[in-house]
């Protein structure tokens, strides 16, 4: 085992897996300056920068991928992804299932994800459950080094196409480019677990839809994912001395969704709270309570969602995304109220 | 008709004081987040914008602040705005990248080529509605890449919409070097959809007017869009904290941060041959030297446009600085006092 940054674990994965396959390359925005270690080591055939033409090069990456390559598209941020939606939603997500499964789209399209550095609403959105919310693209949050290299390792494997998504906020290289610049007059609460962390010499795949059950909780059980999981651990350590047992559960995809662990949870504690960056509407948190409902589940229910735009002022912004004096607050109501 | 060096001038020089401030602000770590500054391509925005009346619309890009200055946006707004606060322009939602000012018909975005649908737009409603106005797209030569913006010429051309579309091209498409993933030639590909297109220094803000003269003739007279073509120089990269400029700012501290994942890079087992590792370095550092190359050059429009005006009379030149310089200073002190009181 080694100590290794979220960003580095990634990284190293990806050029563990490059090593030993040849089909594989990167291609991205200015992918050779901000992966420079893989850009040196693999060389420009390798690892491309392409034009800020996301509908291009992510709709190329499709059809490489189904003639023969292993591409890993980088969309810089999340954002960005709806230029390049068609590619995604129409292609990507139905190739497969047009050609009867005869033909695979092996993708990963990695991409920068989440807020809590002020940028604003353009460049800070989650959108995972948007985009799980097509059949056919499996999408990957981890929030650890450990599970971000396995699960790009298991990305790469899959043999279909995967949103690997990267939570600025516990990954050193995005947060610097973007959040910091270098600088050190900037402050962020950034979760030290999530950033930094214990993990393999050699990577080994980590099965995309298997959830973790971060906390042991009897009371009710948090169900959440990236930056929402250090979030959820830090309110259910406050809750732990007011009598109050919080479980957290780590769901590290959102598509494929591990019911069995959901449901299991749920069973045992009879009370769901959803910690979800991403917007309230319409999205996981509310598929998640008729996953459960589906299940046969009887629990009671609350979400801590992101309601509007991400604000880009500092202090708005703050009570907009999922805080633990919200998860903590939520979880009080959910214990104390009557069934 | 022929451009007043003098106010043209006064606009650039607001426009770097102003943005001046405001690095030092987002040092200060009172500003959040990313800043891209629009220092090194004010003569182009000047020599547009002094030509603008009432009912024109502009299309900003992620550098939205010199053209929302000198189009008179209030620069106290615009600071609140970088800071978060609730009398900002925008009420703390927006920030730099994402400026909007309704009455003067001035939207911006932070999504590259986003310009180009959104002057066509904006060119549109002016067609119909307000005869004679046009619309300006400002964005960079990486956004010529983008799909939006080829569809927006093609567009504006079948539509004859009153559109300049001003590319400040500074060579660059975020931190790559743009020779590098831009194919043929801008002028070329414009002409290609049929629109006139003119190709003009940046770093001439004279120049810029006459030309910009000639375009929005064109635009206004309803004989279509108009690819304005200037070239320029970012002084401050890409954005406040540019990694290129910092090895060459900082390169002590660079060192330490950015050479050592290409060092161990470099000796991984696995991946290209030696020669090609090699060849990747020399890219980095090609990119670190064209960068210390714009940034130390004759380009800064300011230096050119002083010049000529302190051999014209450097009184009057003296008396000009030293007012605006009051007045940015006076709005930095009001936007810090009400962050103050905020916090």
């Amino acid at each position: 085992m080694r100590q290794i940054s979220f960003s580095d674990a990634i990284d190293d994965a990806l050029g563990q897996a490059m090593a030993s396959d040849p089909r594989i390359l990167l291609l991205g925005e200015d992918v050779q300056g901000l992966h420079a270690g893989l850009f040196v080591r693999f060389g420009r055939q390798r690892v491309k920068n392409t034009p800020i033409s996301e509908a291009a090069f992510l709709g190329a990456a499709v059809a490489a991928s189904m003639a023969g390559l292993r591409p890993v598209a980088e969309i810089m941020l999340v954002d960005f992804i709806g230029v390049a939606g068609d590619a995604l939603l129409n292609h990507a997500a139905k190739v497969e299932a047009f050609s009867g499964k005869r033909w695979r789209v092996p993708l990963v399209v990695r991409t920068a994800c989440g807020g809590g550095y002020g940028d604003g609403g353009q460049h800070e959105q989650s959108l995972w459950g948007w985009l799980a919310h097509i059949p056919g693209l499996s999408v990957v949050v981890p929030s650890t080094p450990a599970d971000a290299g396995g699960l790009m390792l298991a990305a790469l494997a899959l043999g279909s196409p995967v949103i690997f998504m990267e939570h600025k906020l516990i990954s050193s290289l995005w947060l610097d480019f973007l959040g910091s610049g270098g600088r050190e007059t900037v402050n962020f609460d950034i979760p030290a677990e999530g950033t930094r962390g214990l993990a393999p010499n050699i990577w080994e795949p980590l099965p995309i839809g298997t959830a973790a059950v971060r906390w042991e909780g009897s009371d009710l059980t948090i169900v959440t994912l990236g930056v929402g999981v250090h979030r959820a651990l830090q309110a259910a350590a406050m809750l732990e001395p007011q009598g109050i047992s919080a479980g957290v559960v780590d769901l590290r995809s959102v598509s494929p969704l591990d019911k069995v662990t959901l449901c299991r949870e749920v069973s045992h504690t009879g009370r769901m709270l959803v910690v979800d960056e991403d917007y309230e509407g319409f999205g996981l948190s509310g598929e998640l309570a008729a996953v459960a409902l589906e299940g046969g589940l009887v629990f009671e229910y609350a979400r801590v969602c992101t309601q509007t735009t991400i604000p880009y002022a500092r202090h708005l912004e703050d009570k907009t995304l999922p805080s633990v004096e919200r998860i903590v607050r939520a979880c009080k109501q959910l214990v104390e109220q009557k069934p | 008709m022929s451009p007043d060096l003098w106010s043209l001038y006064e606009l650039m020089f607001k426009s770097r004081t102003f943005e001046e401030a405001v690095r030092q602000i987002w040092k200060d770590g009172k500003i959040s987040g990313e800043m891209h500054l629009g220092m090194g391509e004010e003569a182009i925005v000047a020599g547009i914008i002094s030509q603008l009346i009432e009912g024109d619309a502009m299309a900003l890009d992620h550098r939205g602040t010199p053209p929302m200055v000198m189009r008179g946006v209030d620069p106290v707004a615009l600071l609140r705005e970088f800071m978060g606060q609730p009398d900002g322009l925008c009420g703390g939602m927006g920030g730099h990248m994402h400026l909007f000012a309704p009455d003067m018909l001035a939207a911006s975005s932070g999504i590259v080529g986003a310009a180009g649908p959104a002057a066509a737009g904006f060119a549109l409603a002016g067609q119909m509605l307000r005869p004679g106005t046009v619309s300006i797209a400002f964005f960079g030569d990486g956004a010529t890449n983008a799909g939006m913006l080829m569809e927006s010429m093609n567009l504006a051309v079948v539509w004859k919409l009153p559109v300049i579309f001003v590319c400040k091209d500074n060579d660059w498409a975020i931190t790559t070097p743009a020779n590098t993933v831009l194919g043929g030639n801008l002028l070329a590909r414009a002409q290609a959809f049929g629109m006139k297109a003119i190709e003009v220094d940046g770093a001439e803000v004279e120049a810029v007017w006459s030309a910009g003269e000639v375009a929005l003739r064109h635009a206004r007279a309803g004989n279509g869009p108009v690819f304005f073509w200037a070239h320029c120089v970012h002084l401050e990269g890409h954005f406040l904290g540019d990694g290129l400029l910092d090895m060459v700012r900082r390169p002590v501290y660079s060192f330490r941060k950015r050479t050592w994942p290409m060092v161990k890079g470099f000796f991984r087992s696995g991946g290209a041959p030696g020669g090609e590792r090699i060849s990747s370095l020399w890219q980095i550092l090609g990119g670190v030297f064209k960068i210390q190359r714009q940034t130390a050059s004759q380009s800064d429009p300011l230096v050119r446009t002083r010049q000529a005006l302190a051999e014209k009379d450097a009184a009057r030149l003296a008396e000009l600085e030293s007012v605006v310089r009051g007045e940015i200073q006076q709005c930095v002190a009001m936007a810090l006092q009400s962050q103050g009181n905020a916090i």
